[in-house]
């Protein structure tokens, strides 16, 4: 009888686990949807958009194949634009290896992989800044200021970058990408701190740290940090500090992508191999658990925002040290923000940030091209990432739209209230 | 006297689990209907069903012969159907005739509220039942047991004949319970039908004209408590024959490990709630804590286990004194600790079994190498725990999350147990457990004092107290009434001490108290 009860307890525990689903659709189908239903909406939003289709669409019932063709029209045009643009153009590309193979002549590849290394140039600070924020919430922590982090890191490299001359790269690059690895580090441990020390909640502080970094960036390119000239930017980095490009001009594909992925892997082995990694898991899903093992609750409030500010400082330097070589002012395309949205869709899990991360670059690598090819505004982009993060914030949208009966797991505790 | 309420091949299943599997159950008028089940039998289920909160997916339910359908509280209670629950719903800055009122509302002229007429409505109602309670006062201020009082009068209120009681015993002190029990009758003699949930099977033998015990989502069937006896219901309860007493050798107690002098510690919004508490906790002893909730053992067993910090007073753990010393410095002494709240303090839910089994020791060698976590030896040790321990789970990669309470429990035990400790502080170690895995961890709890660990076991479970202790020290408002051999004690007396009343009174009105009882039951 006892053992009856044994098998009956353990039948019960299998249907727990799946009633709380399997990991694989909660990590990899449901961000899948999110991101296809976005697309969808999307496509909906040119639709409305393009006169044509509108037009058909009034004389639906005397013609409906019209309208439906000329609806789908303008979705494929505006999708295969933005693709393409962001990918680059298959026969293109097969075209320009045969060219490359039979006459060594190269122009024609480059050309046609420009598109897609340029993508993952957007990618690269999306990455960094995207491991900033999801290691923040793996602690519990919301850090919101990355993208003052991004700035106060491409500062701080650009400084290292200019102002020392005369050492060798393998010296000069890596105290560069250190120097903007320290700024945000130090961005970051304020806020740290901050909540640490005096309870102060991380959202308001990053935020205010946030206000404080673009006005500071106002001031130092405008001043201290200006190259001579009118325009308020930094002077160049040396060549020295600069990361290394893969291809001539105007191809922009440097170490700093690689070196992303690099730190992803970090990031992976740090949360989920080391003891560190441990006590920043339990924190962020039971510091009350947590304290009672006796781990530390602040101190690792305090490293996690250090270390999350060094990351998005890092996305900054390789912006600066891959990307641009200086610093300008509305340096940022709002990469520390869509880094929020970013680590979301990617459960913060270091392998989701990098997936995640391509998605945003394509999607903004093939923006400008939508724009001048089927012109729909670049807007677009950001509804489409809009409705991507409210998928991925209320799951239950996307199982009631495609009837998954699969239940949820625990929710990832993204932040806590105020206060402790 | 006839069937109040009837409910026929009650069907319920969630996602994976069938809840209640055909459950059959009658309530006779003027009835106290006890419903006995473990954690997870279903009880509270099937009430929530006859409350209208879920929807049987089959089986049908009858009032007084006639079908009815119940979608929601309200619909319920139209047909006079009432609920006590557990943990109280009222407004503690609110007074007594406030609460009453919530929801029904009275007024003159359509705006004002009508608090006169629901105070002499209260009165009339407490004086009918014997509820004595003042409409006036406010909930915050009085005791639980009239709390419940208030829970009992809003049912009435509106007009229930048909009263569930969900759990309502574990809050109370004995005396307490004893009042409750009084009302009980008064209630079912003017007319009003009882269904009493509990998985007390004192309580149950007690109060009950029918018992009613559900295991795993079915009745297993409805006895009278005159044809049965304790471990008749436990067995049928959990299916197996269940050991009631736990089997202890006299103490052999050593040396102290843990002395507290002088103790007082203030809970987190600052209130002074551990006042002036000394003793000690000798290896080779249990010394057990007893109280109603709420008078300081918790902020003590912080205070103990580093979570909370003293005021005042002095803590020695094995000769060296703990003052602002961080829980880990506490553990790596020897302490191991079963918390009091096991979803909060207890277990990462998120994590997988393995994770949750090294929650205290993950940086050490064998764990760790340095920072590196070493996987392979922590699963190796989760495998070897779940068995030794008897964690009822598929395998070690689940989440804490998709265990039952009982096995929750054991898995703490299996962490805290299995490091080489020479203090457990043990809090609630059996709450909301089924009584097979209560046995178990009362057993292990007695091992662990007989290989010489010094055991401290907090509990507002007397009947625990009684049964694992080798002295007892009753809390009441934060300081120790009087600390007994637990050989030479009784509940009642235990019991008024825990209701605040002085050592010597208490012994007196004891053994009054034991004399009524005797002829309470020749009668």
């Amino acid at each position: 009888m006892t053992e009856d009860k044994d098998k009956k307890d353990v039948k019960k525990t299998e249907k727990a686990v799946e009633k709380h689903g399997s990991p694989w659709v909660d990590n990899l189908l449901m961000p899948a949807l999110a991101v296809f239903t976005g697309l969808v909406v999307g496509g909906i939003i040119v639709i409305i958009s393009d006169d044509t289709a509108i037009e058909a669409w009034r004389h639906f019932f005397s013609a409906p194949g019209t309208a439906l063709k000329a609806s789908w029209d303008a979705v494929i045009t505006a999708y295969s634009a933005l693709f393409g643009g962001a990918l680059g153009n298959p026969k293109t590309i097969i075209a320009g290896f045969q060219t490359y193979f039979s006459t060594g002549d190269t122009t024609a590849l480059l050309k046609s992989i420009y598109p897609f290394t340029e993508s993952l140039v957007l990618a690269t600070p999306y990455i960094f800044a995207g491991l900033a924020v999801a290691l923040g919430f793996r602690c519990g922590l919301f850090n919101i200021g990355a993208e003052g982090q991004f700035f106060m890191g491409a500062l701080g490299s650009a400084y290292i970058g200019y102002s020392i001359t005369g050492l060798p790269w393998f010296i000069h690059l890596p105290l560069a990408l250190l120097g903007g690895a320290a700024a945000g580090a130090i961005w970051g441990a304020i806020p740290g701190y901050l909540k640490a020390r005096f309870g102060a909640h991380e959202v308001v502080n990053t935020i205010m740290m946030n206000w404080i970094a673009f006005r500071l960036s106002d001031w130092l390119l405008t001043g201290p940090m200006k190259a001579s000239g009118f325009r308020p930017v930094t002077p160049s980095v040396e060549a020295t500090a600069e990361l290394p490009r893969f291809f001539p001009d105007p191809l922009r594909f440097n170490w700093g992508f690689p070196l992303a992925l690099l730190f992803a892997f970090l990031v992976y082995w740090f949360l989920f191999k080391t003891t560190l990694g441990f006590e920043i898991r339990a924190v962020g899903a039971n510091p009350d658990a947590a304290k009672y093992s006796g781990m530390s609750v602040v101190r690792n409030f305090v490293l996690v925002m250090t270390l999350s500010g060094a990351l998005a400082g890092l996305a900054g330097s390789a912006q600066v040290l891959g990307t641009d070589h200086w610093v300008g002012q509305g340096f940022s395309a709002g990469y520390g923000f869509d880094s929020i949205a970013l680590a979301l869709l990617g459960k913060s899990h270091p392998l989701g940030v990098v997936l995640a991360a391509l998605l945003f670059g394509i999607l903004r690598g093939g923006a400008t091209n939508m724009q001048s090819v089927a012109r729909i505004p670049i807007d677009l982009i950001s509804v489409i990432q809009g409705m991507v993060i409210i998928f991925i914030a209320a799951p239950d949208i996307i199982r009631w739209l495609y009837r998954l009966r699969i239940g949820r797991t625990e929710q990832t505790v993204l932040t806590r209230g105020w206060g402790k | 006297m006839g069937t109040v309420l009837e409910l026929h091949g009650i069907t319920k299943s969630f996602p994976g689990v069938l809840a209640n599997d055909h459950i059959n159950l009658s309530l006779e008028e003027g009835e106290i209907h006890a419903l006995l089940g473990e954690n997870g039998a279903g009880k509270t289920t099937l009430m929530n069903i006859l409350y209208g909160l879920y929807k049987p997916d089959e089986g049908e339910i009858l009032i007084r012969g006639e079908k009815v359908d119940i979608h929601g509280p309200n619909d319920a209670i139209a047909r006079g159907i009432g609920m006590v629950h557990q943990h109280f719903m009222l407004v503690p800055v609110m007074t007594v005739t406030e609460n009453v009122m919530l929801g029904v509302e009275p007024t003159r002229n359509g705006i004002f509220l009508d608090k006169a007429k629901v105070a002499k409505h209260i009165r009339e109602i407490s004086e009918q039942y014997g509820l004595e309670v003042d409409p006036d006062s406010y909930i915050g201020e009085l005791p639980v047991g009239i709390q419940q009082r208030v829970e009992i009068i809003k049912v009435l209120y509106r007009e229930a004949n048909i009263l569930i009681l969900d759990e309502p015993t574990a809050v109370l002190t004995p005396q307490e319970v004893e009042g409750l029990f009084k009302i009980l009758q008064t209630l079912i003699e003017k007319g009003k039908s009882i269904i009493f949930i509990t998985h007390k099977l004192k309580e149950v033998m007690a109060v009950a004209d029918r018992i009613t015990v559900l295991r795993a989502g079915r009745t297993v069937g409805t006895v009278s408590p005159k044809e049965v006896n304790p471990e008749k219901l436990a067995a049928m309860m959990v299916g197996r024959e269940v050991n009631l007493v736990v089997r202890k050798k006299p103490a052999q107690p050593k040396e102290a490990a843990l002395e507290i002098k002088d103790l007082y510690v203030r809970d987190e919004r600052k209130n002074m709630v551990v006042n002036g508490i000394s003793f000690e906790v000798r290896k080779g002893e249990v010394l057990g804590i007893a109280g109603v909730q709420g008078n300081g053992q918790t902020e003590l067993v912080y205070a103990l286990t580093g979570l909370l910090p003293l005021e005042s007073g002095e803590i020695r753990l094995l000769g060296r004194p703990v003052y602002h010393t961080s829980p880990r410095t506490i553990i790596e002494r020897g302490v191991a600790h079963v918390p009091e709240d096991r979803l909060k303090h207890g277990l990462v839910l998120s994590f997988p079994l393995h994770d949750n089994l090294v929650l205290c020791n993950y940086y050490l060698p064998p764990f760790a190498k340095g920072i590196s976590l070493q996987q392979t030896v922590i699963i190796n040790n989760a495998e070897k725990l779940i068995k030794q321990f008897d964690v009822r789970t598929p395998n070690v990669y689940v989440n804490a999350s998709t265990l039952s309470g009982g096995n929750q429990q054991k898995l703490i035990v299996a962490r805290e147990f299995s490091r080489p400790i020479k203090l457990l502080i043990a809090s609630q170690p059996t709450r909301g457990l089924d009584v097979g895995s209560i046995e178990y961890i009362h057993n292990r709890i007695i091992e662990k004092r007989d290989e010489g660990t010094a055991v401290l076991v907090v509990s507002s479970e007397l009947d625990e107290i009684i049964a694992l202790s080798d002295r007892i020290a009753v809390i009441y408002r934060g300081q120790i009434m009087e600390i007994v051999d637990a050989a030479k004690t009784s509940k009642e007396y235990l019991g008024l001490l825990m209701a605040g009343i002085q050592p010597s009174e208490a012994a007196k009105a004891a053994a009054k108290t034991k004399k009524e009882t005797e002829v309470e039951r020749v009668f």
